[in-house]
């Protein structure tokens, strides 16, 4: 055959090898050296989504939830599945929204999404608008609920310990704690719920999808080899016991103050109260911010945690402190008496006493049962002048050692953010305040409680629990175990026992009785439950406030420590009532009645008129009221004043400067 | 003449089969990888490769009924086709669906395909006969005009239909011609030209300068010899080079500068998946914004996903570029995106081996006829593959710019897949009579 040897066959399959091979070294080029289109196709078309775990619950001491998740719904919409034939009369009717927001919605969608895709139409629907769309949901093709988690509060109460959870703003992104969170994240804000964080948050899970060019999530990517899963957030037990907490809330509702209940054994916190407290639901969901506003700006500062961040002079009660640092250092002895007829006279102005009658101070048994200002006053004068400290100064400082050591003028290291430390003045205070001209005399009112001593109630309650257990206590908190374990290391600081104070057992007894005789012969007979030993303080403090640079005397505020029972002591309390009266009108039912209802887990029908008249109380005054506009009023005043000075001092600048212009326009005009 | 004896089961061409046969699988396995998604059945008649399964088994059928036939009948009734394809195609002018602007394609119910596709067929056959006629002498100037007119004819008219890729695909007969005697110069010059052409638009102009003034020069050491000896060759390499100078550095800046319109260069370059150069952008003169055309838009997504299939690919399924329809025309034109991103470039190597084989086998088929008319038509079968091959895989890859054929047995699509079916099948046929004189 001739055309067996047509050359141009070959020339032919040359042609096609050659093409062939050019188009092949084209795409090894483009398939191994071009690591950018990896990037690229990445880039486009895998989609990183989130999936937040479910947070941490929190429960009480007996198991109770406080605080868990509940599922609130988000309207979707696909505007390109909803139908032309669509409803929207009755759609908005639903949804309870006139037609123009919902067209301006529908805009809104529109011009930020392509049609295909899912958006955002309504957040967080309340439960009204859920159940109503839900009946009618085949109605509206096109629309969709998406769950959403958010936390819901048992029963209102205990919102100043757990806390709440918002959206990390920019600021805080910045910070290292948040390193890791990204806008819109949610993260605690204050209580347990910031405190614990890390723990209640969980563990991010992060689902690498493929999506198409609509952008709609689609596969998992690889099969999903890749994916991290999301690890939930952990259970937090609390010490709190929910019952005693809604109890004390009850009982201090229409009265400003504060109530710290502590177990002497665990330094557990049964109970925390700052009244007024708020509901906790509020500071949830949508409407977050303007009930925020509106919670800060109520006058009696719902989320002020007075508990904590409040500093009190702790008037009477701190005697069982001075009486004991009194006894331990030897100063005075049990029998040490002391003659008052109604005002302490040794320093120059008479100290008032309440008590007139001879004998109430004859020793420190009957003085504190009576709590005598002018024994105190004199056992502390006695104790920081002994003879065994060369000056006052040391005296002074060995006495500051002795309320520090019990954990006052420093923070307890409670394991809710925010604590306040309060004050325990030492010699170098007392120096910098009278320029090193002070003696015993000039300091007196601290040995009642008085002057410079400043406490939070729940140092006031720790305190009591250092007496309790004669010379120990453990840092009061509130989580006894997460996620189930009580031995996470995150409690480990916990559960160390603070033996702090090296004094003898004997020594803790007398005072202990003391304040036994408080209860059943002393100020707060009142407090007396049958059946229960307690040793407890009453205080009256006396306070003044300033307003626009004015000292105005208030009425005092009423305060009360105990603890219960004596032998083995379960239960440490101590309760603020802000200018109240005294403390054994007020303060002192309202802890009796919580240690009843702790121990014995009722009231008895006894007690029923006092628990009353306790809940029905009314002791907010008006000029509380005052006060605040009048603070508020200053704070924008001052603020007014201080953007006018801006103001001027730009406008003096501008005026400046066109007055330079002016003459610079001038010169050139002359010179034409 | 033994082989006359065995029945024809035995005389057909069992590698091209095998090859048609693999390369169809592969296409619906393609097709199945771009749209299968992971919650979806297997079987789901309303996807493209269940539709893809059904016209491959069409064109088994169609193939079976060709098979079936007398050899004969081809060459016989060659012309009567080919006169029968221009009317449809005539037709189609006038009464084509429009089909993104081009109407090319004709309906007759529900069913719709494309004359323009089939149509090669026909003109294959022509070709093949008329150049098999005894009394057809190709050495004369006017026999050659009618073969060419034979195979332009067609083109003409779906250029008519707006459908301008398709008929380039009518060039490749002069490949053919090529083969059966037209001159050496004509396929050296056609190739410059379409190299000129693409270097011209690819290549930088001051790099292109370089190149081609140092291919001359090492031409002209080659040829050093001749070069000394008489002066014709030196003024002709001289002016092929003058030429493409010419051509590239004068002549193409001042059409693209001031005869070409904004929309034509973006055109131009939008094809070749390149952005306009910035000598030619008139957009940055008007100071309009610049936006990005879709072709220009197609072939990076190509690249993207081509490029990221890396060596060994992303594996079966894995595809996230093709499987989320970021390359438009997935499953038709840019088809090819699919072997590259999940089997990286071994796999495209591989597929590009499986077309060289079946063309060089088609090349050997031909080659061993002792008729003309099936030599010829070898011939025409193995170009038509080659020109859609290489165009449209240089178009995915951004060598070519993207004309919108397709890729043989691989792009979903029932004409074009029925169209090389029956191409293949008709060659078989033919081959499996090879011992036969057809006329």
């Amino acid at each position: 055959m001739a055309a067996a040897q047509n050359p141009r066959q070959y020339i032919i399959s040359f042609i096609f090898i050659g093409v062939a091979s050019v188009i092949l070294l084209r795409l090894f080029f483009l398939q191994n050296f071009e690591s950018k289109y990896k990037v690229l196709a990445n880039d486009i078309a895998i989609y990183k989504k989130v999936v937040y775990p479910p947070r941490g619950a929190i429960l009480d001491r007996k198991g109770k939830v406080m605080l868990s998740n509940t599922t609130i719904y988000d309207l979707m919409v696909t505007p390109h599945n909803v139908p032309k034939t669509f409803d929207t009369t009755q759609f908005c009717e639903v949804l309870d929204i006139d037609r123009a927001t919902y067209l301006k919605i529908m805009e809104r969608v529109l011009t930020r999404n392509i049609d295909v895709r899912q958006s955002s139409f309504m957040e967080q629907l309340s439960q009204e608008q859920t159940a109503k769309f839900q009946e009618n949901a085949y109605m509206f093709a096109g629309y969709e609920l998406v769950e959403r988690n958010i936390r819901a509060y048992e029963n209102a109460s205990a919102g100043i310990v757990l806390g709440y959870i918002g959206e990390v703003s920019p600021e805080m992104l910045k910070r290292q704690r948040y390193a890791s969170y990204r806008q819109g994240d949610y993260t605690g804000f204050s209580g347990l719920e910031l405190e614990y964080e890390e723990v209640l948050r969980g563990q991010r899970g992060v689902h690498y999808l493929e999506r198409d060019k609509f952008n709609r999530p689609r596969d998992p990517y690889k099969g999903g080899i890749l994916d991290s899963q999301e690890v939930s957030g952990r259970q937090l037990d609390l010490y709190l016991d929910a019952d005693l907490q809604a109890y004390a809330e009850k009982l201090m509702q229409n009265k400003i103050g504060s109530v710290v209940a502590i177990d002497p054994q665990t330094g557990g916190i049964l109970t925390m109260v700052s009244s007024p407290t708020y509901d906790p639901n509020l500071l949830r969901g949508r409407d977050r911010a303007k009930n925020y506003a509106m919670l800060y700006r109520t006058a009696t500062r719902p989320l002020f945690n007075r508990a904590i961040q409040a500093t009190y002079q702790p008037g009477s009660t701190i005697k069982p402190m001075t009486g004991l640092i009194g006894l331990a250092t030897g100063a005075i002895n049990p029998h040490f008496g002391l003659a008052c007829y109604g005002s302490y006279n040794y320093c120059g102005r008479p100290i008032k006493c309440e008590h007139k009658d001879a004998g109430h101070a004859a020793n420190f048994r009957l003085a504190l049962a009576h709590s005598c200002n002018s024994y105190f006053c004199h056992i502390f004068r006695l104790t920081i002048d002994y003879s065994k400290f060369e000056s006052v100064k040391a005296g002074v400082q060995v006495w500051h050692d002795y309320l520090s050591a019990i954990g006052f003028g420093r923070q307890t290291g409670v394991d809710i953010p925010f604590e306040g430390s309060g004050r325990v003045p030492d010699s170098a205070y007392y120096d910098n305040r009278y320029h090193f001209n002070w003696n015993s005399c000039t300091v007196v009112f601290v040995g009642m409680g008085q002057g410079e001593l400043s406490v939070t109630p729940l140092q006031m309650a720790n305190g009591m629990c250092m007496i309790a257990n004669k010379g120990w206590y453990y840092t009061p908190h509130f989580v006894k175990a997460i996620g189930k374990n009580a031995d996470d290391s995150l409690l480990k600081k916990y559960q160390e026992k603070h033996t702090v104070l090296n004094i003898p057992d004997t020594t803790f007894s007398v005072v202990q009785q003391a304040m036994q005789d408080v209860v059943e012969s002393g100020t707060a007979i009142g407090a007396k439950v049958d059946g229960i030993t307690i040793c407890a303080k009453t205080g009256t403090a006396e306070n003044k406030a300033i307003v626009n640079g004015a000292v105005i005397k208030m009425e005092n505020h009423s305060m009360f420590v105990a603890f219960a029972p004596r032998d083995n002591p379960k239960i440490a309390i101590a309760v603020a009532i802000e200018n109240a009266g005294f403390g054994a009108t007020w303060a002192a039912p309202i802890a009796s009645l919580l240690i009843e209802r702790y121990l014995k887990d009722s009231v008895t029908v006894k007690r029923k008129p006092i628990e009353d008249k306790m809940m029905n109380a009314r002791l907010i005054n008006k000029y509380v009221y005052t006060i605040d506009s009048v603070s508020r009023l200053h704070d924008a005043e001052v603020y007014r004043a201080r953007m006018e000075r801006k103001r001027i001092a730009d406008s003096t600048r501008d005026a400046n400067a066109d007055v330079v212009l002016q003459r610079w326009l001038n010169k050139k005009l002359r010179k034409k | 003449m033994s082989s006359l004896r065995k029945s024809l089961f035995y005389r057909i061409d069992g590698v091209v089969l095998l090859l048609y046969t693999l390369l169809v699988i592969v296409g619906i396995l393609a097709v199945f990888s771009v749209e299968h998604r992971a919650s979806d059945a297997l079987i789901m008649m309303n996807k493209s490769y269940m539709k893809q399964l059904v016209w491959f088994g069409y064109s088994l059928l169609f193939g079976m009924v060709i098979l079936l036939t007398d050899s004969k009948f081809f060459s016989s009734f060659a012309f009567l086709t080919y006169t029968a394809g221009i009317a449809v195609l005539i037709i189609t002018i006038f009464a084509g669906v429009d089909v993104k602007g081009s109407r090319s394609w004709l309906g007759i119910g529900s069913f719709r395909f494309q004359p323009g596709e089939v149509a090669k067929i026909f003109t294959s056959l022509a070709i093949a006969k008329f150049l098999s006629l005894p009394e057809t002498n190709f050495k004369t100037l006017k026999h050659r005009f009618i073969a060419v007119g034979i195979a332009l004819t067609p083109a003409l008219l779906i250029i008519l239909q707006n459908e301008t890729g398709l008929a380039l695909v009518y060039l490749c007969f002069f490949l053919v011609m090529y083969r059966e005697g037209l001159p050496n110069t004509v396929l050296v010059i056609g190739f410059s030209v379409i190299a000129l052409v693409l270097a011209t638009l690819l290549i930088d102009r001051k790099v292109l300068f370089v190149v081609l003034t140092v291919g001359m020069g090492i031409v002209a050491v080659l040829m050093r010899n001749t070069l000394r000896r008489r002066w014709e060759p030196r003024v002709f390499l001289l002016s092929i080079w003058f030429v493409c100078i010419l051509f590239s550095q004068v002549a193409v800046p001042f059409v693209f500068k001031h005869v070409l319109k904004k929309h034509h260069i973006e055109r131009i370059y939008s094809m070749i998946g390149k952005e306009v150069p910035d000598e030619y952008d008139k957009t940055m003169v008007a100071g309009e914004e610049k936006k990005g055309n879709s072709s220009e838009y197609n072939v990076l997504q190509s690249k993207i996903a081509i490029g990221s299939g890396g060596f060994w690919g992303k594996g079966f399924l894995n595809g996230t570029s093709t499987k989320n329809q970021f390359v438009p025309e997935q499953n038709t034109d840019f088809i090819f995106c699919a072997i590259g991103e999940q089997f990286g470039f071994f796999g495209s190597a591989i597929l590009l081996i499986l077309y060289v084989s079946l063309m060089l086998r088609i090349i050997y088929i031909g080659e061993r006829q002792r008729s003309a008319f099936t030599r010829v038509y070898s011939y025409c079968v193995a170009c038509i593959l080659f020109f859609h091959f290489a165009v449209n895989i240089s178009m995915t890859v951004g060598l070519a710019p993207v004309i919108g054929i397709t890729l043989p047995f691989l792009s979903y699509g029932g004409s074009s897949l029925m169209s090389f079916s029956i191409l293949i099948f008709i060659l078989i046929r033919l081959d499996a009579d090879r011992q036969v004189l057809i006329r």
